[in-house]
Protein backbone atom coordinates (compact mmCIF):
# COMPACT_ATOMS: atom_id res chain seq x y z
CA UNK A 1 0.00 0.00 0.00
CA UNK A 2 1.55 3.29 -0.72
CA UNK A 3 0.99 6.67 0.43
CA UNK A 4 -2.08 7.75 -1.87
CA UNK A 5 -4.00 4.87 -1.00
CA UNK A 6 -3.40 5.28 2.96
CA UNK A 7 -4.39 8.64 2.31
CA UNK A 8 -7.62 7.76 1.04
CA UNK A 9 -8.65 5.94 3.52
CA UNK A 10 -7.59 8.23 5.81
CA UNK A 11 -9.50 10.98 4.09
CA UNK A 12 -12.45 8.79 4.35
CA UNK A 13 -11.83 8.15 7.69
CA UNK A 14 -11.93 11.65 8.59
CA UNK A 15 -15.16 12.15 6.88
CA UNK A 16 -16.57 9.16 9.67
CA UNK A 17 -15.90 5.91 7.66
CA UNK A 18 -15.44 3.54 10.84
CA UNK A 19 -14.17 0.78 8.86
CA UNK A 20 -12.00 2.70 6.33
CA UNK A 21 -10.56 4.56 10.25
CA UNK A 22 -10.12 0.99 11.49
CA UNK A 23 -8.21 0.04 8.29
CA UNK A 24 -6.22 2.94 8.14
CA UNK A 25 -5.17 2.17 12.01
CA UNK A 26 -4.09 -1.09 11.61
CA UNK A 27 -1.80 0.09 8.38
CA UNK A 28 -0.47 2.34 10.80
CA UNK A 29 0.22 0.08 13.23
CA UNK A 30 2.33 -1.70 11.07
CA UNK A 31 4.39 0.76 10.09
CA UNK A 32 5.22 2.01 13.31
CA UNK A 33 5.42 -0.78 14.51
CA UNK A 34 8.29 -1.56 12.32
CA UNK A 35 9.75 1.54 12.68
CA UNK A 36 9.54 1.37 16.41
CA UNK A 37 11.28 -1.89 16.83
CA UNK A 38 14.57 -0.82 14.75
CA UNK A 39 14.86 2.31 17.04
CA UNK A 40 13.74 1.03 20.70
CA UNK A 41 16.66 -1.10 21.42
CA UNK A 42 17.51 -0.27 24.85
CA UNK A 43 15.34 -3.50 25.61
CA UNK A 44 13.46 -1.25 28.53
CA UNK A 45 11.33 0.78 26.28
CA UNK A 46 8.44 -1.42 24.46
CA UNK A 47 8.01 -0.92 20.68
CA UNK A 48 4.31 -1.81 21.53
CA UNK A 49 4.19 1.12 24.17
CA UNK A 50 5.20 3.68 21.24
CA UNK A 51 3.18 2.27 19.12
CA UNK A 52 -0.11 2.64 20.98
CA UNK A 53 0.65 6.05 22.11
CA UNK A 54 1.17 7.13 18.55
CA UNK A 55 -1.99 5.54 17.68
CA UNK A 56 -3.36 7.64 20.30
CA UNK A 57 -2.01 11.02 19.44
CA UNK A 58 -3.29 10.50 15.67
CA UNK A 59 -6.33 9.85 16.65
CA UNK A 60 -6.79 12.98 18.67
CA UNK A 61 -4.29 15.09 16.36
CA UNK A 62 -5.94 14.04 13.12
CA UNK A 63 -7.49 17.83 12.02
CA UNK A 64 -3.79 18.74 11.98
CA UNK A 65 -3.17 16.13 8.86
CA UNK A 66 -3.49 18.49 5.44
CA UNK A 67 -5.60 16.42 3.52
CA UNK A 68 -4.12 16.99 0.25
CA UNK A 69 -0.96 16.17 1.38
CA UNK A 70 0.84 12.39 2.19
CA UNK A 71 0.44 10.91 5.11
CA UNK A 72 3.70 9.28 5.96
CA UNK A 73 5.75 12.00 6.73
CA UNK A 74 2.98 13.50 9.01
CA UNK A 75 2.40 10.06 10.55
CA UNK A 76 6.66 9.37 11.23
CA UNK A 77 6.69 12.85 12.84
CA UNK A 78 4.40 11.51 15.22
CA UNK A 79 5.61 8.49 16.01
CA UNK A 80 9.26 10.55 16.65
CA UNK A 81 7.84 12.67 18.84
CA UNK A 82 6.36 9.98 20.78
CA UNK A 83 9.47 8.29 20.81
CA UNK A 84 11.15 10.60 22.05
CA UNK A 85 8.90 12.03 24.90
CA UNK A 86 9.01 7.70 25.84
CA UNK A 87 12.92 7.83 26.09
CA UNK A 88 13.32 11.06 27.89
CA UNK A 89 10.71 10.03 30.32
CA UNK A 90 12.77 6.37 30.56
CA UNK A 91 15.75 8.64 31.00
CA UNK A 92 14.62 10.42 34.31
CA UNK A 93 12.60 7.38 36.06
CA UNK A 94 14.32 5.29 37.89
CA UNK A 95 17.20 3.32 36.96
CA UNK A 96 16.76 -0.53 37.31
CA UNK A 97 19.44 -2.52 38.45
CA UNK A 98 20.48 -5.34 35.71
CA UNK A 99 19.54 -7.97 37.35
CA UNK A 100 16.22 -6.74 39.19
CA UNK A 101 14.93 -6.23 35.30
CA UNK A 102 16.21 -9.60 34.26
CA UNK A 103 14.43 -11.41 37.22
CA UNK A 104 11.11 -8.73 36.35
CA UNK A 105 11.45 -10.39 32.82
CA UNK A 106 11.36 -13.79 33.26
CA UNK A 107 8.59 -13.27 35.09
CA UNK A 108 6.58 -11.97 32.63
CA UNK A 109 7.67 -14.17 30.30
CA UNK A 110 6.17 -16.73 32.99
CA UNK A 111 3.07 -14.85 33.17
CA UNK A 112 2.39 -14.12 29.72
CA UNK A 113 0.39 -11.03 30.49
CA UNK A 114 2.52 -7.87 29.86
CA UNK A 115 1.57 -4.14 32.10
CA UNK A 116 0.63 -2.40 29.16
CA UNK A 117 1.52 1.31 29.94
CA UNK A 118 -2.32 1.86 28.47
CA UNK A 119 -3.87 0.28 31.09
CA UNK A 120 -2.32 2.75 34.14
CA UNK A 121 -3.53 5.36 31.65
CA UNK A 122 -7.43 3.28 31.47
CA UNK A 123 -7.55 3.46 34.95
CA UNK A 124 -7.53 7.24 35.54
CA UNK A 125 -10.71 7.47 34.30
CA UNK A 126 -14.05 8.05 35.58
CA UNK A 127 -15.77 4.50 36.05
CA UNK A 128 -18.30 5.65 33.15
CA UNK A 129 -15.83 6.35 30.88
CA UNK A 130 -13.53 3.27 31.65
CA UNK A 131 -16.61 0.97 31.11
CA UNK A 132 -17.68 2.55 27.82
CA UNK A 133 -14.01 2.33 26.43
CA UNK A 134 -13.04 -1.30 27.97
CA UNK A 135 -16.66 -2.68 26.20
CA UNK A 136 -16.00 -1.38 23.12
CA UNK A 137 -12.10 -2.13 22.83
CA UNK A 138 -11.63 -5.36 25.33
CA UNK A 139 -15.24 -6.67 24.54
CA UNK A 140 -15.22 -5.75 21.17
CA UNK A 141 -19.02 -4.66 21.11
CA UNK A 142 -20.18 -1.97 19.07
CA UNK A 143 -21.60 1.26 20.02
CA UNK A 144 -25.23 0.32 20.08
CA UNK A 145 -24.75 -2.78 21.86
CA UNK A 146 -22.48 -0.98 24.69
CA UNK A 147 -25.28 1.44 24.63
CA UNK A 148 -27.34 -1.35 25.11
CA UNK A 149 -25.54 -3.05 27.84
CA UNK A 150 -24.82 0.14 29.76
CA UNK A 151 -27.98 1.27 29.50
CA UNK A 152 -26.95 4.22 28.20
CA UNK A 153 -28.22 6.63 25.43
CA UNK A 154 -25.72 5.78 22.24
CA UNK A 155 -24.65 9.64 22.20
CA UNK A 156 -23.68 9.24 25.29
CA UNK A 157 -21.69 6.27 24.50
CA UNK A 158 -20.45 8.17 22.23
CA UNK A 159 -19.52 11.06 24.29
CA UNK A 160 -17.79 8.95 27.46
CA UNK A 161 -15.44 7.26 24.07
CA UNK A 162 -14.46 10.48 23.17
CA UNK A 163 -13.65 11.69 26.00
CA UNK A 164 -12.11 8.81 27.70
CA UNK A 165 -9.76 8.16 24.34
CA UNK A 166 -8.73 11.77 24.71
CA UNK A 167 -7.82 11.52 28.54
CA UNK A 168 -5.78 8.51 27.94
CA UNK A 169 -4.10 10.08 25.26
CA UNK A 170 -3.61 12.31 27.81
CA UNK A 171 -2.30 10.72 30.48
CA UNK A 172 -0.19 7.77 28.53
CA UNK A 173 2.82 7.36 30.50
CA UNK A 174 2.43 9.69 33.00
CA UNK A 175 1.70 9.20 36.92
CA UNK B 1 -5.23 -3.90 26.18
CA UNK B 2 -3.80 -5.26 23.03
CA UNK B 3 -2.97 -2.69 20.37
CA UNK B 4 -5.66 -4.44 17.85
CA UNK B 5 -7.95 -3.85 21.37
CA UNK B 6 -7.02 -0.24 21.39
CA UNK B 7 -7.72 0.16 17.83
CA UNK B 8 -11.18 -1.23 17.99
CA UNK B 9 -11.79 1.85 20.80
CA UNK B 10 -10.44 4.57 18.42
CA UNK B 11 -12.64 3.60 15.23
CA UNK B 12 -15.62 3.93 17.12
CA UNK B 13 -14.73 7.27 17.62
CA UNK B 14 -14.03 8.17 13.86
CA UNK B 15 -17.18 10.61 13.87
CA UNK B 16 -15.93 12.97 16.02
CA UNK B 17 -12.44 14.75 15.70
CA UNK B 18 -11.63 18.39 15.99
CA UNK B 19 -11.74 21.39 14.23
CA UNK B 20 -9.98 21.80 11.48
CA UNK B 21 -6.75 23.51 11.92
CA UNK B 22 -7.56 26.20 9.01
CA UNK B 23 -10.70 27.35 10.47
CA UNK B 24 -8.97 27.05 14.80
CA UNK B 25 -6.61 29.58 12.91
CA UNK B 26 -8.76 31.81 11.36
CA UNK B 27 -11.12 32.31 14.84
CA UNK B 28 -7.50 32.76 16.68
CA UNK B 29 -6.32 35.31 14.15
CA UNK B 30 -9.70 37.21 14.18
CA UNK B 31 -10.09 37.10 18.32
CA UNK B 32 -6.17 38.45 18.20
CA UNK B 33 -7.19 41.28 16.12
CA UNK B 34 -10.08 42.04 17.80
CA UNK B 35 -8.28 41.91 21.70
CA UNK B 36 -5.55 43.67 20.33
CA UNK B 37 -7.56 47.13 19.19
CA UNK B 38 -9.73 47.13 21.95
CA UNK B 39 -6.88 47.06 24.70
CA UNK B 40 -5.31 49.98 21.87
CA UNK B 41 -8.72 51.77 21.81
CA UNK B 42 -9.13 51.35 25.51
CA UNK B 43 -5.65 52.72 26.68
CA UNK B 44 -3.83 54.64 23.77
CA UNK B 45 -5.98 55.62 20.89
CA UNK B 46 -4.13 56.77 17.75
CA UNK B 47 -2.19 59.91 17.51
CA UNK B 48 -3.95 62.92 17.49
CA UNK B 49 -2.31 64.45 13.73
CA UNK B 50 -3.10 61.41 12.33
CA UNK B 51 -4.49 62.76 9.42
CA UNK B 52 -1.46 64.79 8.54
CA UNK B 53 1.53 61.93 9.62
CA UNK B 54 -0.52 59.62 7.14
CA UNK B 55 0.73 61.90 4.42
CA UNK B 56 4.51 61.31 5.34
CA UNK B 57 6.46 57.66 4.33
CA UNK B 58 8.03 56.90 7.75
CA UNK B 59 4.48 57.02 9.60
CA UNK B 60 3.33 54.65 6.80
CA UNK B 61 6.42 52.43 6.45
CA UNK B 62 5.94 51.44 10.17
CA UNK B 63 2.66 49.94 9.05
CA UNK B 64 4.35 47.72 6.28
CA UNK B 65 7.08 46.60 8.84
CA UNK B 66 4.83 45.55 11.23
CA UNK B 67 1.95 44.04 9.30
CA UNK B 68 4.87 42.51 7.06
CA UNK B 69 6.24 40.88 10.52
CA UNK B 70 2.35 39.80 11.64
CA UNK B 71 1.40 38.16 8.53
CA UNK B 72 4.86 36.00 7.92
CA UNK B 73 5.11 35.19 11.02
CA UNK B 74 0.99 33.78 11.23
CA UNK B 75 1.43 32.04 7.95
CA UNK B 76 5.08 30.61 9.32
CA UNK B 77 2.62 29.26 12.79
CA UNK B 78 0.95 27.73 10.79
CA UNK B 79 3.09 25.57 9.47
CA UNK B 80 4.91 24.64 12.43
CA UNK B 81 2.16 23.83 14.43
CA UNK B 82 2.07 20.53 12.25
CA UNK B 83 4.29 18.25 13.41
CA UNK B 84 5.90 17.14 9.71
CA UNK B 85 6.77 20.72 9.47
CA UNK B 86 10.67 21.35 8.78
CA UNK B 87 11.42 23.99 10.85
CA UNK B 88 14.78 24.74 9.57
CA UNK B 89 13.81 25.14 5.75
CA UNK B 90 10.81 27.54 6.71
CA UNK B 91 12.74 30.15 9.02
CA UNK B 92 14.38 32.05 6.21
CA UNK B 93 10.36 32.90 5.35
CA UNK B 94 10.49 35.41 8.72
CA UNK B 95 13.24 37.51 7.28
CA UNK B 96 11.03 39.74 5.13
CA UNK B 97 10.10 42.00 7.73
CA UNK B 98 13.59 42.63 8.96
CA UNK B 99 15.05 43.09 5.22
CA UNK B 100 12.37 45.67 4.80
CA UNK B 101 13.71 47.19 7.97
CA UNK B 102 17.38 47.18 7.04
CA UNK B 103 16.47 49.10 3.67
CA UNK B 104 14.64 51.58 5.48
CA UNK B 105 17.45 52.43 7.92
CA UNK B 106 20.09 52.31 4.91
CA UNK B 107 17.71 54.65 3.58
CA UNK B 108 17.40 57.19 6.99
CA UNK B 109 21.05 57.60 7.38
CA UNK B 110 21.36 58.30 3.29
CA UNK B 111 18.83 61.33 3.70
CA UNK B 112 19.43 62.48 7.37
CA UNK B 113 22.17 64.49 8.90
CA UNK B 114 24.56 62.18 11.14
CA UNK B 115 23.81 64.37 13.79
CA UNK B 116 20.60 63.56 14.19
CA UNK B 117 20.55 60.31 14.24
CA UNK B 118 21.01 59.23 18.24
CA UNK B 119 18.15 61.82 18.89
CA UNK B 120 16.08 59.80 16.27
CA UNK B 121 16.55 56.64 17.15
CA UNK B 122 16.44 57.59 21.14
CA UNK B 123 13.17 59.52 20.30
CA UNK B 124 10.55 60.16 23.01
CA UNK B 125 8.24 57.23 23.15
CA UNK B 126 10.55 54.38 23.87
CA UNK B 127 9.22 53.34 27.40
CA UNK B 128 5.72 53.79 26.24
CA UNK B 129 6.55 51.08 23.10
CA UNK B 130 8.34 48.76 25.11
CA UNK B 131 5.22 48.87 28.01
CA UNK B 132 2.62 48.66 25.32
CA UNK B 133 3.43 46.55 22.87
CA UNK B 134 3.59 44.00 25.18
CA UNK B 135 0.61 44.97 27.27
CA UNK B 136 -1.36 44.75 23.52
CA UNK B 137 0.32 41.76 22.74
CA UNK B 138 -0.58 39.27 25.53
CA UNK B 139 -3.58 38.86 24.77
CA UNK B 140 -3.08 37.79 21.26
CA UNK B 141 -0.36 35.92 22.19
CA UNK B 142 -2.63 33.96 24.55
CA UNK B 143 -5.31 33.38 21.96
CA UNK B 144 -2.27 32.10 19.69
CA UNK B 145 -0.96 29.59 21.88
CA UNK B 146 -4.66 28.32 22.41
CA UNK B 147 -4.08 27.70 18.72
CA UNK B 148 -0.98 25.72 19.35
CA UNK B 149 -2.42 23.80 21.59
CA UNK B 150 -4.68 22.42 19.09
CA UNK B 151 -2.04 21.82 16.53
CA UNK B 152 0.80 19.37 17.09
CA UNK B 153 3.96 21.15 16.96
CA UNK B 154 7.20 19.01 17.00
CA UNK B 155 9.14 22.10 18.33
CA UNK B 156 6.72 23.79 20.58
CA UNK B 157 9.26 25.97 21.75
CA UNK B 158 9.64 27.56 18.50
CA UNK B 159 6.52 27.22 17.04
CA UNK B 160 5.65 29.59 20.77
CA UNK B 161 8.63 32.10 19.44
CA UNK B 162 6.91 32.71 16.05
CA UNK B 163 3.09 32.82 18.11
CA UNK B 164 4.84 35.45 20.23
CA UNK B 165 6.56 37.44 16.70
CA UNK B 166 3.02 37.28 15.10
CA UNK B 167 1.19 38.50 18.56
CA UNK B 168 4.21 41.67 18.22
CA UNK B 169 3.39 42.26 15.10
CA UNK B 170 -0.90 42.37 15.59
CA UNK B 171 0.65 44.76 18.44
CA UNK B 172 3.21 46.91 16.86
CA UNK B 173 0.54 47.52 14.05
CA UNK B 174 -1.90 48.97 16.46
CA UNK B 175 0.97 50.89 18.52
CA UNK B 176 2.41 52.03 15.35
CA UNK B 177 -0.99 54.35 15.13
CA UNK B 178 -0.01 56.16 18.52
CA UNK B 179 3.49 56.68 18.22
CA UNK B 180 5.08 59.90 17.04
CA UNK B 181 8.76 58.25 16.66
CA UNK B 182 8.30 57.47 13.02
CA UNK B 183 11.92 57.14 11.90
CA UNK B 184 13.37 53.30 11.23
CA UNK B 185 15.99 54.28 13.76
CA UNK B 186 13.48 54.14 16.32
CA UNK B 187 11.67 51.32 15.05
CA UNK B 188 14.38 49.06 14.58
CA UNK B 189 15.71 49.62 18.08
CA UNK B 190 12.62 49.71 20.38
CA UNK B 191 9.60 48.16 18.43
CA UNK B 192 12.70 45.00 18.45
CA UNK B 193 13.32 44.90 21.51
CA UNK B 194 9.36 45.07 22.86
CA UNK B 195 8.32 41.90 20.24
CA UNK B 196 11.17 40.20 21.33
CA UNK B 197 9.89 40.16 24.62
CA UNK B 198 6.78 38.29 22.86
CA UNK B 199 8.70 36.17 21.05
CA UNK B 200 10.81 35.16 24.57
CA UNK B 201 7.15 34.65 26.60
CA UNK B 202 5.51 32.67 23.48
CA UNK B 203 8.66 30.06 23.84
CA UNK B 204 8.69 30.03 27.36
CA UNK B 205 4.61 29.31 27.60
CA UNK B 206 4.70 26.89 24.78
CA UNK B 207 7.71 24.89 26.39
CA UNK B 208 5.22 24.34 29.53
CA UNK B 209 1.54 24.34 28.10
CA UNK B 210 2.12 23.39 23.95
CA UNK B 211 2.34 19.23 25.32
CA UNK B 212 0.39 16.99 23.30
Amino acid sequence: MDDRDLAELFRAALEGDERAYGDFLQRAAELVRAWARRRATSGRLDPEDVVQETLLAIHVKRHTWRTDGPVMPWLYAIARHKLVDALRRLGRGPQIDIGELQDQLAAEEAETVRAWEIDRALETLTPGQRSVVTAISLEGRTIAEAARSLEMKETAVRVALHRGLAAIAKRFGRD
Amino acid sequence: METQELIKALAADARRHGMSMAFAWSVAGFAAIAVAAIVFFLMLGARTDIAVAAQTGRFLFKFIVTIALAVSAFALLHVLARPEAEARRMLPRLAVAPALLLAAIVAELAVTPPDTWTARLVGTNSLVCLTFIPLIGIGPLALLLAGLRHGAPSHPALAGAVAGLTAGGIAATFYAAHCTDDSPLFVATWYTIAVAMLALVGALAAHRIVRW
